[in-house]
């Protein structure tokens, strides 16, 4: 998927903003019933740890996923989002992810055109059976983000002041 | 204005050692519409659920919050305590703050206790928007379909039909029996395997309620839970059942000869054949393979000498459907192939053979008569090596986990040459002896004493020819030595594999499976033969590597299952489905695209109120939709919702942290 997203825009985001020392990012984690958040379940049951910085929301299918909702997340509480569904092939609803991994890079494009970094919205796949992998990938997402720092491009109360 | 409940639960020290729980409970007391908040040690208890079932009472709740366990876990159970209370169940949201924080921030607890309170707040927020929702009835098939007629498909086949429900057995060979039929002796009864299967297979036939399908596959499955239909292909045997008799003059003169599956190549079979004498149909199929008349349009002999007639090389794969309500899947194992082993010589040296080689030779409807043979010179052995864990517990060149039945099988296979060839002698190498199992510790222990063989803990290193025996190096690791000893014949304890075909059957099928293959179970210890999709079973080697005796209590429970879905006449569905506000609805259709399951059709609304002009709305057919989602996010219009996972329930999430 990411050889997929290529041409990258550049980011409009401003380095210039310095987080405050103790900034700690807000992730919002959508997750599939059946695949993910069951693996992320299994993250718990197995006692993997992984920074603290994801919240989860718990949805039927990836393809429930509207680019609404990373819109909203990005404008309001959060400083990126990850959706994270069944391995290709394995959906619960049979071809829900597919649905979810086309609609996720337009919309992926769209931030990017509008001048989001490229990680603030990240995909994955992790099956009910990857707690390890669900902890690395919260792990790379919450260093990525870390790394952009704080977002405020479009956030709401930039346009309400 | 909402009054919401807020439970937070301890889990004894599983959330509270890690979690300030009273601090979450005073963050969640300064959300407006929090009226209650509590917490106690165990909510999911019933002194807990009391608290939630007397407080929905005392402050007219409208909503409830229990933050706890994973709503995988506990969901169910409070929605209960909900319904028992008068409030309608789907008015409880869940906040995971075990699974996705106490267990997971081990070493931060104001970190994990700020997400923890982040997680409330986010469920109350959604719990304000959830709406009352109402179980959905539907009408249920009942019939079952097996898929799969090794000893699993058979025990669960006929336990169903012994129920009076009437079952579709699917078998891909032309013979039911599976791979127990390929046994000599069971361990740890030494039970003679054909004598406690074949009256099985027969009553399968015979069973008034039980439609057999041999030489079959499933080809498609569509529905849901008590309403899928099967496609199955049956193939063409260019026999007719109908006339055949079974009186085996066209194999006796057919001309072709291939490698006898049945045992394991060591001897060769027809072109037409049944797999073994004992085959249940006892009718015969066409290798179409192999066979001449097919292949080359020459011989037709087996057309010859048929009195009936019934042969038929005109004949052509046929798709049936059935409709069924519920699945069971036992499709077995299969062995894996010793080849990545080169130091040993496999591929070689003729005289190392698997264990399934071994058994077929020392039974007695064996290619041997039941003495085992060198393959290089057909020679009794004397000296035989039994080298265990060939594979399985192997990260290196095979799978990681135990195979469960080879310890017990070799042991087995010691008593067998014990009893067969006066004189000889067994060795075994060995990593560990796992007979855990109802007699089983005893068996192995008996065995010893009994046939005197040597066992040598250690891994096998090497294996090298002299003269026309086999040498095989060794670590005895007791005595801290390399050993050497002498075999006529080595047998390969080879690991279990999944069915080569369970991942395609798997996805036909929607069910989930782990990445050697096997089947996924809905949960390892409480729900170990149903699958993440309802209505589908899993039994035997299908779902993990089992001996016949599980095999069987796994098939017997899934047919406990089966019957459950079948108890009634209809069944309850889970209301969290799509429906279409038509005034919002633009008729696009882009819903009926996407759905998988082809819940969504359209229908004529009138265009406006009493207008007579018609327009086009999708439709959503209840019993079909699952619920995923899909029709929701491409929806241009805002027009269809899916109830419990509304776009204000998420958007109340995502703006709440």
């Amino acid at each position: 998927m990411e050889a997929a997203v290529n041409n990258q825009l550049v980011s409009i985001e401003k380095p210039e903003i310095v987080a405050p020392p103790d900034w700690e990012p807000v992730i919002i984690g959508i997750l599939c019933n059946w695949c993910s958040y069951a693996g992320s379940d299994l993250t718990g049951t197995s006692r993997i740890q992984y920074p603290p910085n994801i919240r989860i929301i718990r949805v039927p299918c990836s393809s429930r996923v509207d680019p609404w909702f990373l819109i909203k997340s990005l404008q309001t509480t959060a400083d990126g989002v990850l959706v994270s569904g069944c391995h290709p092939g394995d959906c619960h609803y049979i071809s829900g992810n597919y649905y979810a991994r086309r609609r996720f890079l337009v919309t992926k494009k769209l931030l990017n055109f509008v001048g989001f970094h490229e990680n603030r919205v990240q995909f994955s796949w992790v099956s009910a059976a990857e707690g390890p992998k669900f902890a690395k990938v919260v792990a790379k997402v919450t260093e990525d983000i870390k790394k952009l720092g704080p977002l405020h491009l479009y956030k709401k109360e930039n346009f309400e002041k | 204005m909402a009054r919401v409940g807020v439970f937070v639960c301890f889990c004894g020290a599983n959330i509270a050692d890690f979690v300030d729980v009273p601090a979450v409970v005073e963050e969640a007391k300064r959300i407006r519409e929090v009226k209650f908040a509590i917490d106690y040690k165990y909510m999911c208890s019933d002194p807990g659920q009391q608290q939630i079932r007397d407080a929905i009472v005392q402050h007219r709740l409208t909503s409830i919050v229990v933050a706890a366990c994973s709503p995988r876990m506990h969901e169910k159970t409070f929605r209960k305590a909900l319904s028992d209370a008068g409030m309608n169940p789907y008015l409880l949201e869940v906040a995971n703050i075990r699974e996705h924080s106490s267990w997971v921030h081990q070493k931060d607890k104001k970190a994990a206790t700020a997400k923890a309170a982040d997680l409330v707040r986010m469920a109350v927020a959604k719990s304000i928007a959830n709406e009352q929702l109402h179980e959905i009835s539907v009408p249920v098939t009942k019939r079952a379909l097996v898929i799969g007629g090794g000893i699993a498909g058979i025990q669960a086949a006929l336990d169903i039909a012994d129920a009076r429900i009437p079952v579709v057995l699917v078998e891909k060979s032309p013979s039911i029996g599976g791979k127990m039929a390929q046994l000599d002796e069971t361990f740890p009864t030494l039970d003679c395997s054909q004598c406690i299967l074949t009256p099985k297979m027969v009553d399968v036939a015979s069973h008034p309620y039980i439609e057999l399908i041999p030489y079959a596959e499933v080809l498609e499955l569509d529905g849901f839970v008590g309403n899928y239909k099967a496609k199955i292909k049956k193939k063409a045997s260019y026999v007719n059942f109908k006339t055949c008799t079974g009186c085996g003059a066209c194999w006796q003169k057919c001309p072709v000869k291939v490698p006898n599956e049945y045992n394991m190549g060591i001897d060769k079979r027809k072109a037409i054949y049944t797999p073994f004498p004992q085959a249940v149909p006892n009718k015969p199929v066409i290798d179409a393979r192999y066979c001449t008349m097919l292949t080359k349009g020459k011989c037709g002999i087996c057309s010859k000498v048929c009195e009936k007639g019934s042969i038929d090389y005109k004949m052509q794969d046929e798709i049936i459907e059935r409709e069924i309500g519920a699945v069971v899947v036992a499709t077995g194992y299969d062995l894996w192939d010793p080849k990545p082993y080169e130091e040993y010589g496999v591929g070689r040296f003729k005289d190392i053979i698997t264990s399934l080689e071994f058994e077929r030779m020392v039974s007695a409807n064996g290619p041997t008569n039941g003495v085992p043979v060198r393959p290089s010179d057909g020679k009794v052995p004397k000296n035989v090596v039994f080298i265990k864990c060939i594979g399985s517990r192997d990260e290196a060149k095979g799978i990681e986990y135990c195979s469960k039945i080879c310890c017990m099988y070799t042991t087995k296979h010691t008593i067998l040459l014990h009893h067969k060839v006066h004189g000889s002698h067994s060795y075994v190498f060995y990593m560990d002896i796992r007979a855990a199992g109802k007699g089983y510790e005893e068996f192995v222990k008996k065995a010893q004493v009994d046939t005197g063989a040597t066992y040598l803990r250690g891994r096998v290193s090497k294996i090298y020819k002299k003269g026309d025996k086999l040498m095989v190096r060794g670590e005895d690791a007791q005595i801290g030595q390399v050993v050497e000893v002498e075999a006529d014949l080595v047998v390969l304890a080879t690991a279990v594999v999944p069915n080569k075909d369970n991942p395609d059957l798997a996805r036909l099928l929607g069910v989930s499976y782990d990445k050697y293959g096997y089947m996924s179970e809905a949960h390892p210890k409480l729900r170990p033969v149903e699958t993440a999709k309802a209505g589908i079973f899993l039994a035997g080697c299908t779902q993990a590597p089992k001996d016949i005796p599980d095999t069987v209590a796994q098939a017997s429970a899934c047919a406990a299952k089966v019957c459950g879905i079948f108890a009634g006449d209809t069944m309850k569905k889970d209301p969290m489905i799509s429906t279409v506000n038509k005034e919002f609805c633009s008729g696009c259709q882009n819903c009926v695209t996407v759905c998988p399951y082809g819940a969504i059709v359209t229908e004529e609304v009138p265009m406006g109120h009493g207008s007579k002009e018609m327009r086009t709305v999708a439709k959503i057919n209840e019993g079909v939709c699952q619920g995923c989602g899909s029709c929701v996010a491409v929806c241009r219009s805002m027009a269809i919702s899916l109830a419990g996972f509304t776009d204000p329930q998420i958007i109340n999430e995502i703006v709440s942290i």
